[in-house]
């Protein structure tokens, strides 16, 4: 067993991150400093601790636990999340005083696994570090003062969330029996097609199910806009962004032996071409601007597919740069809606009404983010489209490629209704929101406007490192 | 030829350094000012283009890479296409300050910013010589333009600002995959690249349609025309004139700069259908304007059907027809840009589109009659005025086309003299007059009339600087595509030839 600490140090930093939670949750976090002071530092101290390993790379723990290029791109953007969420959950209204030490402990421990899932290369050791990151989310769900809305949330997301890593540890065994082999390596080599190997192909699209439940894609979406909804809009903050990272690594990884053809490829992609259509055309009809984002969710998780059926390293790495890409533009999104709601409320789209008066910076995110999901120039929402669409030419897909610039008109109108009411709207009611318009929350709003800007107008170094680590998984 | 200073470019990023400046300031007077400033500095910036040269060439070429993973490049330059609507953009903007100097009020800072923002994303999209560079000016240049609906418009903005927006949007989903079709086929972004290389006949089909539909919906041609009056009719005097003058012109231009070139066979397969479209628009256009009864929705059809003349100019391919098209472009910018400024003036005063709110203003406003005589007499293409330079090359690339479509479109020039004269007529002599308390045009509404009735004298009366400029990049444009129409067909005849040997040999065995 070769274990080299150097390595791993992001994953040791946020181990040592859990355990000083641990200890202050031990008190209700009553001793010690203010849980959401020091938690975001140290979260951010853990983007430096990323940073200096990132260009790690070696094998662990008999080969299930791989450090490469992928993996340490994938635990950067985990970090920054980690500490964005975080700072994002320290405003956070409706969390009960003496939860807050409990809530950032499971916070940091879903992390933490995800980070472990974008290293594991083994079906196992994948399964597990899946199951620890949605166990502590299960928790952390239904906590939201007293609403029972939270709870029924948090009893979904644990339904669901069962059922789909059952199914997935299902697909497993018949992957293990039929192919013997669970290390992604061994199954590289052997033949997928449906012809070759019926029972390997279904269990490996039951094991897919587990990752389509983290990604919130069609037919594993329903849970999404409900636990949006019930849940404080800081913990749907962190269920929008850092799970669906920890889906895509791993199947960015299976994605290297799907090469467009396989029956299970053109599965990929039908699910996806279904789930962004099901996911725009269900947003239009919506009011609630987190169920706006949570079907937007399962749109965005159908255009990643896009990527990953085209079987080439371009391909796995458009759909690297567009899981960043999500990531970003919601955390923008949920960064305003938090912000705005800033008594903890879930916004009605009518609560934005003359946001650009009352909070202009906020409204300007706020459109921002929106046009960024719809994907128009010059956000990174447009370029990682652009990178999706062209990666995907012509392999196979094209159909799909179509159903996803198509989406994009279906997508326009509820996301141009976010700015409509915070910029056209001029009626504000009584009973509106009011936003949060302290420094902490514009800079923060401003800083994350011009991440989403800058990673459209300048794409290329993050690109080229996602298009390495992408060569990287073909050899 | 290139020049040191990088003129598109400061063209492109000056009007955004002065939106973020305009950010700044307080005073709803300085902000009027200083947009108005800032659009006159915009003109200076622009006055190094009067050293284009009279060739087909590209110039004032700037160009760097961008995204090199994906071969993206920072690629602008101009030629005679699009020049001439480059000077169209930056001599818009001064005008669109001046004549919504009272007519908005409210939410000063944000309209001017919104018209800046526009005037960088259309001087963009005029000179973008990479496909996604093109693509994200395109559509950049939505944002804008919604709010300058949405928010400065008449009482169904919300109505119309939305359907503007689904719209061209949805147009131009699938010209993003036909830019993508063309970097993997033709292995480029750039357009003066790809302009050189053949493509399969049915890869060009699928990619003519998709640009098409984008295209055909932003000039708008019919049946893609029915946003064009709803946003014309409620957006704000400056949003119309940015919409008529240059929006519009977007479309043309798409179709003379990407179908024509890049997809040269398919356009010569579709010349029929589009010429037909254009035929429509022509006599719909007319027509449906004859019965309006608001002034801003008769020259919002009336739009449509003059753009129909440039659609129907650019697929006669022939040089009379593509100059009289590009003629048409900046006539119909310049008019109708003229007529909606207008006819936000007398809004201003009567609060009314209404022709019937409008009746008799000759006696009382004698300078207004005289220049909306002067832009109706040019929108029917009266001899003298612009608007004759440009009907005449379309009516004689027409009949140098056939008979059939020349005798088509004469309908068309007469209906829009048609309803040009009946709206003229009730509101120069109309009666009871509406205008007796009416002052006439004052300073401010002089000096932005006057640019485009001394623009409609001098292309109508001197048009030769202009041929200078179009001509060369015109018969470039043209000895282009009827030699690779040709080399296309070729290909086509052989790839049948091919198909037919192979299914024979699969046949056979």
């Amino acid at each position: 067993m070769n274990f080299n600490p150097a390595l791993i140090v992001p994953e040791l930093f946020q181990f040592l991150l859990i355990l000083a939670l641990f200890l202050q949750s031990l008190n209700d976090g009553a001793r010690g400093p203010r849980v959401e002071k020091w938690v975001p530092t140290v979260a951010a101290l853990g983007i430096v601790a990323t940073l200096a390993s990132f260009s790690a790379s070696g094998m662990m723990f008999h080969d299930v636990y791989r450090i490469d290029g992928l993996s340490q791109f994938f635990k950067l953007v985990i970090a920054v999340c980690f500490f964005v969420t975080t700072l994002n959950a320290s405003h956070q209204p409706t969390l009960a005083e003496d939860r807050r030490a409990d809530y950032y402990l499971f916070l940091a421990i879903s992390a933490w696994a995800l980070m472990l899932l974008s290293s594991t290369v083994e079906l196992f050791s994948i399964y597990l570090a899946l199951e620890l990151s949605s166990y502590s989310l299960y928790t952390v769900i239904s906590l939201r003062a007293k609403e029972k809305g939270a709870a029924e949330a948090g009893i979904k997301y644990i339904v669901f969330g069962a059922v789909a890593t059952a199914v997935a540890l299902y697909g497993l065994s018949y992957v293990l029996a039929t192919q013997h082999s669970t290390y992604i390596v061994d199954l590289a080599t052997k033949s997928w097609a449906w012809a070759d190997a019926p029972l390997a192909v279904v269990g490996l699209s039951l094991f897919l199910a587990g990752m389509f439940f983290k990604l919130a894609l069609f037919p594993f979406h329903f849970w999404c806009p409900d636990v949006y909804q019930g849940t404080s809009n800081e913990t749907a903050t962190f269920v929008a962004t850092l799970p669906k990272l920890g889906a895509v690594v791993i199947l960015v990884r299976l994605a290297t032996f799907l090469t467009p053809g396989l029956e299970i490829t053109t599965i990929l992609a039908w699910l996806g071409a279904i789930s962004m259509t099901l996911g725009n055309l269900c947003a239009l009809a919506q009011t609630d601007v987190k169920r706006i984002l949570g079907f937007s969710s399962v749109a965005h998780a159908g255009y990643v597919m896009v990527g990953l059926v085209s079987g080439t390293a371009e391909g796995l790495a458009a759909a690297t740069f567009y899981a960043l890409a999500y990531v970003a533009m919601n955390l923008l999104a949920f960064w305003v809606v938090s912000r705005v709601a800033s008594d903890g409320r879930n916004l009605h789209l009518n609560d934005l009404n003359g946001l650009y008066k009352r909070a202009p910076l906020l409204a300007f995110a706020l459109g921002v983010g929106a046009f960024a999901l719809v994907g128009l120039p010059p956000t990174v929402g447009f370029i990682g489209k652009l990178f999706l669409i062209t990666a995907a030419w012509n392999h196979g897909y094209n159909w799909l490629v179509v159903t996803l610039a198509i989406n994009s008109a279906f997508a326009i109108y509820y996301y141009l209704s976010l700015v409509r009411h915070a910029y056209t709207e001029e009626t504000v009611s009584a009973d509106a929101a009011v936003p949060d318009t302290s420094a902490f929350s514009l800079v923060g709003a401003g800083v994350l406007s011009v991440m989403v800007l800058a990673l459209g107008l300048l794409p290329s170094p993050v690109f080229e490192y996602a298009i390495t680590a992408g060569r990287g998984l073909f050899h | 030829m290139n020049f040191a200073f990088p003129v598109l470019t400061s063209l492109i990023v000056f009007p955004l350094l002065a939106a973020a400046g305009l950010c700044a300031l307080r005073n709803e007077a300085t902000v009027r000012k200083f947009a108005l400033i800032a659009s006159l500095i915009e003109i200076v910036l622009a006055l190094p283009l009067a050293n284009f040269q009279f060739n087909g060439d590209f110039q004032f070429v700037e160009r760097m890479s961008w995204v090199p993973q994906w071969g993206l490049e920072y690629h602008l330059a101009v030629d005679g296409i699009s020049i001439l609507m480059i000077w169209l953009t930056v001599f818009t903007l001064p005008l669109c300050v001046l004549c919504s100097w009272t007519g908005i009020i409210k939410r000063i800072k944000e309209f001017h910013f919104c018209l800046l923002f526009m005037t960088s994303a259309c001087i963009g999209v005029f000179t973008s010589m990479d496909l996604v560079l093109f693509y994200v000016f395109w559509e950049a240049m939505l944002i804008p333009m919604y709010l300058l609906i949405a928010v400065w418009g008449g009482d169904e903005r919300k109505y119309a600002s939305i359907k503007f927006f689904l719209y061209t949007l949805a147009g131009s989903t699938l010209l993003l995959v036909a830019i993508v079709a063309f970097r993997i086929a033709g292995g480029t972004f750039s357009i003066p690249e790809l302009m050189h290389q053949s493509f399969g006949f049915r890869f060009q089909c699928w990619c003519f349609l998709a640009m098409a539909l984008a295209f055909a919906i932003k000039v708008p041609m019919f049946p893609f025309h029915t946003w064009l009056p709803a946003a014309h009719v409620q957006a704000p005097a400056a949003g119309s004139v940015i919409l008529a003058a240059i929006l519009l012109k977007m479309g043309t231009y798409g179709f003379l700069r990407f179908c024509l070139p890049l997809t040269p066979a398919a356009s010569e397969y579709f010349a029929p259908l589009m010429i037909a479209v254009s035929i429509a628009s022509i006599i719909y256009g007319g027509a449906v304007a004859l019965g309006q009864s608001d002034i801003k929705k008769l020259v919002a059809y009336s739009s449509v059907g003059h753009m129909g003349f440039v659609t129907l100019g650019i697929f006669l391919f022939n040089p009379r027809g593509v100059e009289g098209a590009l003629f048409q472009m900046l006539n119909h910018g310049v008019v109708t840009g003229g007529l909606f400024m207008m006819i936000g003036t007398v809004y201003e005063r009567s609060h009314s589109r209404d022709i019937a709110k409008n009746l008799g203003l000759g006696k009382y406003m004698p300078a207004y009659m005289f220049f909306w005589g002067l832009f109706s007499l040019a929108s029917f293409g009266f001899p003298g005025t612009n608007g004759f330079v440009g009907e005449i090359l379309v009516f004689i690339g027409a009949f140098n086309h056939s008979l059939l479509v020349g005798l088509l479109i004469v309908p068309g020039a007469l209906l829009s003299a048609a309803y040009m004269f009946r709206v003229g007529l009730k509101m120069a002599w109309g009666s009871p007059s509406s205008a007796t308390k009416w002052p006439d045009l004052c300073p401010r509404e002089w000096a932005f009339l006057l640019v485009p009735a001394v623009m409609v004298f001098y292309i109508g009366l001197a048009p030769s600087l202009f041929f200078q400029m179009i001509t060369p990049s015109v018969d470039k444009l043209l000895a282009d595509y009827d030699s690779r129409k040709v080399a296309v067909e070729q290909t086509i005849h052989t790839a049948t030839q091919d198909a037919a040997t192979g299914a024979w040999d699969a046949k056979r065995n």
